[in-house]
């Protein structure tokens, strides 16, 4: 098993190089291990998220980019290695960094019998206030206007990823941890779900997110394990 | 945009109200454990003997079983729905404690699997010719007893709930905990009775109850974190 390598994009050597200077470290992961049913996922793998940088992990189905994602989230303790956020271990101020991550899993967090608005309202009331008004905005932005009262069953797989995606609208998480965020959405959903990576990242946030999708953002770092 | 955080209160509240609402939404689900428990209280009448005194015997009994296989019913949609959507990864990545989103769970559980069989309790002791002066206390001891069966149960789910095929072993692992509260039950209707004081009866399960309000939601949020790992 080799090990992981982080590659960034030829043309944004530069930005990159003098964005890492002025923008703090967000999360770094350091010798990061993992190992499953005596299989290496990974091993010696290190990262950094800056402010204002957007992490693509790429790797072959099965190569452990949602088990990375688990681990970086704290879903997952079984791995080697540190991660740290803003330079201090995570468990020393869990309350802060739960309060400023958001994550999207392949399994969106969106329950079948109740509405867009009322999984909405309850995922985002788990982290902040939020009004009806706020709410009801986010899901016409994500083109589920109409739909807000229907029950999520009734509802298409991809908009049912536009509901969970409302959030992105409504929080104001600086870390964005989204699995997958693309595979079912249309064209239109892919160019609102890139527009909305680019606007958190130029407002100082940043995204780890798994995808084969080409990204058209500024800050660009490309990570592909396997 | 800096937004207020909730407060632990608020997710708790939100948490509660969502539960109540899933349920309130899937009506069929919420009716079965009740229905259960009239079917099999209403059997023991048939299987065993119509006798008006030998059923008084067993009345306390039969209820008390019931109303734990009909809660042991009850459990399996707990956490199911939220593990298969997602939903628990977002209850676990909250900044709140999770034993507090827990309990909400665990209450919104309760009130709409083990409040109706409480709720209905005495119409099928009158059916199983309960002595009447035990009704009262068959319904106090009903309405200790089963949160705890609804919070230890929680614990069983939580662990079983990332298996694909768990067959009984939700039983196995939730019964063993639930004896002493079924043994407290029906001795308290039983010595009553015969004429001892309720008292220490209620202070045992009361204590249970709060023993298992303080401990179980904490075992099972690790059990939970278990699950998703």
């Amino acid at each position: 098993m080799t090990p992981a390598t982080v590659d960034t994009p030829g043309q944004d050597i530069g930005t990159d190089a003098s964005q890492s200077l002025t923008s703090a470290v967000m999360l770094d992961g350091t010798d990061l291990f993992c190992e499953r049913d005596d299989r290496i996922l990974f091993e010696q793998l290190n990262f950094t998220v800056s402010e204002g940088q957007v992490l693509q992990i790429k790797g072959s189905n099965g190569s452990g980019k949602t088990t990375l994602l688990h681990i970086l989230c704290g879903l997952n303790d079984s791995y080697q290695g540190s991660i740290r956020w803003y330079g201090q271990a995570i468990e020393t101020q869990a309350e802060e960094f739960y309060g400023a991550l958001l994550y999207i899993g392949h399994r969106v967090g969106v329950n079948k019998v109740l509405t867009p608005l009322e999984n909405l309202r309850w995922t985002c009331s788990l982290q902040q206030q939020v009004s009806d008004t706020e709410l009801y905005r986010a899901l016409a932005e994500v083109g589920l206007r109409g739909f807000e009262e229907s029950q999520c069953f009734t509802l298409s797989a991809g908009q049912q990823q536009r509901a969970s995606l409302a959030r992105l609208l409504i929080s104001d998480a600086r870390l964005w941890v989204l699995d997958e965020p693309f595979t079912t959405l249309d064209a239109g959903g892919l160019s609102l779900l890139e527009g909305l990576l680019r606007s958190h990242a130029d407002a100082g946030g940043a995204v780890i997110v798994t995808t084969h999708h080409d990204l058209r953002v500024a800050d660009l770092q490309q990570m592909t394990l396997g | 945009m800096n937004k207020q955080r909730t407060s632990t209160g608020q997710a708790f509240w939100a948490t509660l109200q969502r539960d109540l609402l899933i349920a309130y939404k899937r009506k069929n689900d919420m009716a079965n454990p009740f229905m259960f428990f009239l079917i099999v209280a209403s059997l023991f009448p048939i299987g065993i003997s119509p006798d008006p005194e030998r059923l008084a015997e067993i009345a306390a009994g039969v209820l008390w079983i019931s109303a734990l296989l009909a809660s042991l019913l009850a459990m399996d949609n707990l956490y199911r729905a939220d593990y298969e959507d997602g939903s628990l990864e977002q209850l676990l990545l909250s900044p709140h404690p999770l034993y507090f989103l827990v309990l909400a769970k665990n209450i919104a559980h309760w009130l709409v699997s083990g409040l109706p069989v409480v709720l209905v309790s005495p119409l099928i002791a009158y059916m199983l010719n309960l002595p009447s002066e035990s009704y009262m206390i068959l319904f106090v001891t009903l309405l200790l007893g089963t949160p705890v069966f609804s919070l230890l149960g929680s614990i069983g789910v939580a662990l079983t709930v990332g298996l694909g095929s768990r067959g009984l072993i939700l039983a196995v692992i939730t019964l063993p905990m639930s004896v002493p509260v079924l043994i407290a039950g029906t001795l308290a209707i039983e010595q009553t009775s015969n004429g001892a004081s309720l008292s220490g009866f209620l202070a045992i399960l009361g204590a249970m109850l709060l023993a298992s309000i303080s401990v179980a939601p904490l075992a099972s949020g690790a059990a939970l974190r278990i699950s998703v790992n």
